[in-house]
């Protein structure tokens, strides 16, 4: 009997598959259009999943292999079943690897069932509960049902009801793992995420290495374009696909510094509400941790209505959108590869750009920047006020250095001119030939650009790169991380391409070339705090850590450090728009660093010294690396025995 | 029975304004409040109408700083082109006796230019209509009578009801304008007509020189405890030796104030 119904069942399961996928297909094609090569795409797919996605899985040792043996079970019982049990090639070697591909699954399955005995908070729970058990369902019966192919068990083993119970299971498992998977069950996650990662918007990110963490620009010359996503139908259409890719896995979660302080905001729940928006309805089946302080089950959407209600609730409600640090610390941990970053910016720009909606002193800094250049209003005759004793060369005049040191708005403050006047002193120990713009400088536009004011930021990027134009430098040196990512990841796009280092990655080349040298570090314990904008969006973990070695310290990591550094509630002008939460996070993160016992957390970007620096009763003191080094500084080896780099012996 | 609370015409009159520290062209503070007020009332209101009307040259900035006003969720602005160093009053007079609006709100005085703050008041007598200045909100409109709050010094408040068509000045007394929107004020129009300048021969005379900061009057304080310190600080600046001249004729008011001025310094 079962010979008969089970291609039945499976061409069934298939065919309404193959319905759902075309449904969900239409689903993302409301989107808006985005350029991705689709054959190519999906050509790197495997390897992509294979290589970048199991890199990011495998952070977690157990539930990587419990996601390798249970998916790739998965996958090639489902292709076998199909050949053995829907074609009947039941012969030869393939209804062995059918039965052990299920088993191989099983096993899996245990290890999930495992996990979900007693899940992390950050875990979904509701449907995603039965999914262990739908997945054995899936394995045994399969493995059952190819007992009598192989011929271990006769044709005619059992009972009818012995059948029609298994036949009854193997619905089950179908039913999940094939049906489920394009009508918005748990399995969603394969079909979508497979498609997402073949189409993703930014395939420039995906191997060893690569990074793309710079915003997309907006069009603005094009009057028709949307500015920004007032609605999910405004998002493309492969951005769509990747919120539908969401596995609810929550590390997101985890990590986000805004969730931690108890304000609105559970990137793993944002995403969801897209989904919810993308297919029309409300979030009360949403089965995860909510909102801090919202309840689920208010709020509703649809495709082509608004996400945020210009009154009352619909999809998601402003705060949420501006509690984002954009600290990237959940692009990092999503193993599906989603962009939350991206999709929240791109809210605001409709918040900002048509609404007029910058909360708090969002309208205001906006205004200073357009009015003075500068978020804080100031005259921009007064950039160089701090270094009038300095002397420092000017472009306008010399027109040429080797180094173009761009002050950034911490020119401004004088916690920050500090840092600044100490990286003058080193940079002139180290005989760099470097020069200024001084008042030609203006704001990069990194808080413009992520309060959703694009049309401010191009304005002050395209003034900046007409000036740098003037110049000509090798490279830029910074200070500023926010001003390094902006002028080194998202001037490209709009014709400004240039070299850009870190004051910290630019102290360690110039230690490593012999033109530095520390007198021994005497203090205490130091930690070391990676920004955001240095630390996930351009890899610089290694250079400030290579500076501290190279003045003697010793750093006392901090559990999150590196590309789990935790954010110091600075970026994404998350202190402008102020969304009230239970703690403040840089509370939560000068914790972290009196976990370690530090006497000292060395930092390399002045929001992080401001932000950390504003903690009452912190347990360590704030210094910049460049503070650090000059107070270490040594006259150079010529004058005396100080240790010698290594690389210059070689030479 | 519920008083007809009908809605207004209001027109806002608006200039190019300058910012404070790096003079570049920018909608102006107080006109941008005025128009704050405008759109409150036209939500107060059902019905109300607000068009925004200013007089003056046509250049890549003033349209820009222009349209930081159409930001602020305004379809269309009303631009009376009128060639540089024009007099706006006589365009803005014609314009507005044309098609009288109930309400004229405008700031108190500009940023550039002669900035003396007279624009409401000669347009108030040219077009024969009341004036209030130091306006903080329109409590209501019933009949044809608004009945506003002016905003007096430190914090008072006085209620005064006007017959409509009037026209009312707004200071640093109204409320903050909302943030001007990039989207809504790029797609928004400027319907330009040309009106026949009339140059302001007086202007054309006039030396125009920066401003100096203006003296200030310095407070001698003799005070022995903190607590007078405060006092003294949180009083009322008062002159002490003012006085209060009253039912004396035209002349013998103007002699009084010439004199005081003379006394002062401030004529010579
Ligand atoms: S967005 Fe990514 S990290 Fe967050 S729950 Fe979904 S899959 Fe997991
Ligand atoms: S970028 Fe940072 S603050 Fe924003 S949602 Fe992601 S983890 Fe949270």
């Amino acid at each position: 009997m079962l010979e008969t119904l089970l291609p039945i069942l499976i061409f069934a399961a298939l065919g309404l598959a193959v319905i759902g996928a075309w449904r969900r297909v239409r689903l993302w094609r409301q989107g808006r259009p985005s350029a991705v090569p689709l054959l190519k795409g999906l050509a790197a797919m495997p390897r992509r999943y294979l290589v970048d996605l199991h890199h990011v899985v495998g952070r977690d040792k157990v539930m990587s292999n419990t996601h390798v043996a249970t998916a790739g079970g998965f996958v090639a019982a489902a292709v076998l079943m199909i050949l053995v049990h829907g074609l009947g090639l039941a012969q030869g070697v393939l209804g062995w690897l059918l039965l052990a591909a299920s088993a191989t699954m099983f096993v899996g399955s245990l290890f999930v069932a495992r996990r979900r005995r007693n899940p992390p908070a950050r875990l979904s729970k509701g449907p995603w509960m039965r999914l262990p058990k739908s997945l054995m369902a899936f394995s045994l019966s399969v493995f059952a049902i190819t007992l009598p192919a192989v011929g271990l068990l006769p044709a005619d083993f059992g009972h009818w009801l012995l059948a029609l119970l298994l036949a009854a299971v193997v619905v089950w498992g179908l039913g999940e793992m094939v049906f489920g998977m394009t009508w918005g069950g748990p399995m969603k996650h394969a079909f979508a995420g497979a498609l997402h990662l073949a189409f993703h918007r930014r395939a420039e990110r995906f191997g060893e290495g690569n990074r793309s963490t710079g915003l997309k620009a907006l069009d603005l010359d094009d009057e028709a374009a949307p500015l920004g996503v007032e609605k999910p139908a405004d998002f493309t259409w492969n951005q769509l696909l990747g919120f539908d890719a969401c596995v609810q896995c929550g590390r997101c979660e985890a990590v986000c510094p805004a969730f931690a302080a108890g304000q609105p905001l559970n990137p793993k729940k944002l995403i969801q509400d897209m989904v919810v928006g993308l297919a029309g309805g409300s979030d009360a089946n949403y089965a995860g941790s909510p909102y801090p302080g919202k309840p689920v089950g208010e709020h509703h959407g649809t495709p082509h209505g608004p996400i945020v209600a210009r009154e009352g609730k619909a999809l998601v409600d402003a705060e949420t959108l501006w509690s984002c640090t954009t600290c990237r610390a959940c692009v990092e941990e999503c193993p599906m590869m989603i962009e939350h970053v991206d999709a929240i910016v791109d809210m605001r720009r409709h918040l900002t750009l048509e609404r007029g909606q910058t909360p708090n002193k969002g309208a205001e800094v906006l205004d200073n920047l357009i009015a003075t250049d500068n978020p804080g209003g100031f005259d921009p005759g007064a950039r160089l006020h701090w270094a009038a004793d300095l002397n420092l060369p000017l472009m306008a005049d010399v027109k040429q250095a080797e180094v173009l040191l761009w002050l950034g708005d911490g020119a401004f403050d004088m916690r920050n001119q500090r840092t600044l006047r100490a990286l003058v002193k080193v940079l002139r120990a180290a005989e760099v030939e470097f020069a200024v713009l001084g008042n030609e400088e203006r704001d990069s536009g990194d808080v413009a650009r992520r309060l959703g004011d694009e049309a401010t930021f191009q304005s002050l990027a395209k003034r900046n790169i007409a000036t740098l134009a003037q110049y000509r430098f090798q490279r830029i040196v910074t200070c500023d991380p926010h001003s390094f990512h902006v002028l080194g990841n998202e001037y490209g796009e709009l014709g400004g391409q240039y070299e850009v280092r870190h004051h910290s990655t630019f102290i360690a080349e110039l230690f490593e070339a012999g033109r530095l040298a520390f007198a021994p570090w005497k203090g205490g314990n130091v930690t070391y705090h990676d920004p955001c904008y240095l630390g996930r969006y351009n890899g610089e973990y290694e250079a400030p850590r290579n500076v501290l070695k190279a003045l003697g310290i010793e750093v006392k990591e901090m559990e999150r450090s590196g590309f789990r550094s935790r954010c110091c509630g600075g970026g994404g002008g998350a202190p402008i728009t102020d969304i009230p939460g239970e703690r403040r996070i840089p509370d939560m993160r000068m914790n972290d660093v009196k976990e370690t016992g530090a006497e000292l957390v060395a930092v390399g970007c002045p929001q992080c010294t401001a932000m950390l620096e504003g903690v009452v009763d912190a347990t360590a003191e704030v210094r910049d690396i460049a503070e650090l080094v000059a107070d270490a500084l040594v006259a150079r080896p010529a004058a005396g025995a100080t240790h010698r780099p290594q690389a210059e012996e070689v030479i | 029975m519920r008083p007809e609370q009908q809605g207004v015409e209001v027109a806002v009159l608006v200039s190019v304004g300058r910012h404070p520290i790096t003079g570049r062209a920018r909608r102006a503070d107080q006109d941008a409040r005025g128009l704050e007020l405008a759109l409150g009332l036209e939500r107060q209101l059902p019905g109300s109408r607000v068009s925004l009307l200013h007089a003056g040259p046509r250049g890549e900035e003033s349209e820009a700083a222009l349209r930081g006003y159409l930001g602020m969720g305004l379809e269309s602005l009303t631009l009376l082109e009128q060639a540089e160093g024009s007099d706006a009053i006589p365009a803005l007079a014609e314009h507005l006796a044309a098609a009288p609006p109930q309400l004229v709100i405008t700031g108190a005085r500009a940023e550039r230019g002669e900035g003396s703050g007279l624009l409401p008041y000669a347009l108030a007598e040219r077009l024969g209509w009341p004036l209030v200045n130091g306006l903080a909100a329109v409590e209501k409109v019933e009949n044809g009578v608004a009945t506003l709050l002016q905003a007096l010094p430190r914090g008072q408040r006085r209620r005064l009801k006007v017959r409509l068509p009037a026209i009312v000045s707004v200071d640093g007394a109204a409320p903050v304008a909302r943030q001007s929107a990039f989207g809504p004020a790029r797609r928004a129009e400027l319907e330009a007509t040309s009106v026949p300048a009339e140059p302001d021969r007086e202007l054309a005379e006039w030396r125009l020189a920066p401003a100096r900061k203006r003296p200030k009057r310095l407070k001698i304080v003799k005070a022995a405890s903190a607590r007078d310190r405060f006092k003294a600080a949180a009083a009322k600046a008062e002159g002490g030796s003012g006085q209060v001249l009253e039912g004396v004729s035209a002349e013998q008011g103007a002699e009084a104030i010439l004199k005081l001025l003379k006394e002062e310094g401030v004529l010579r």
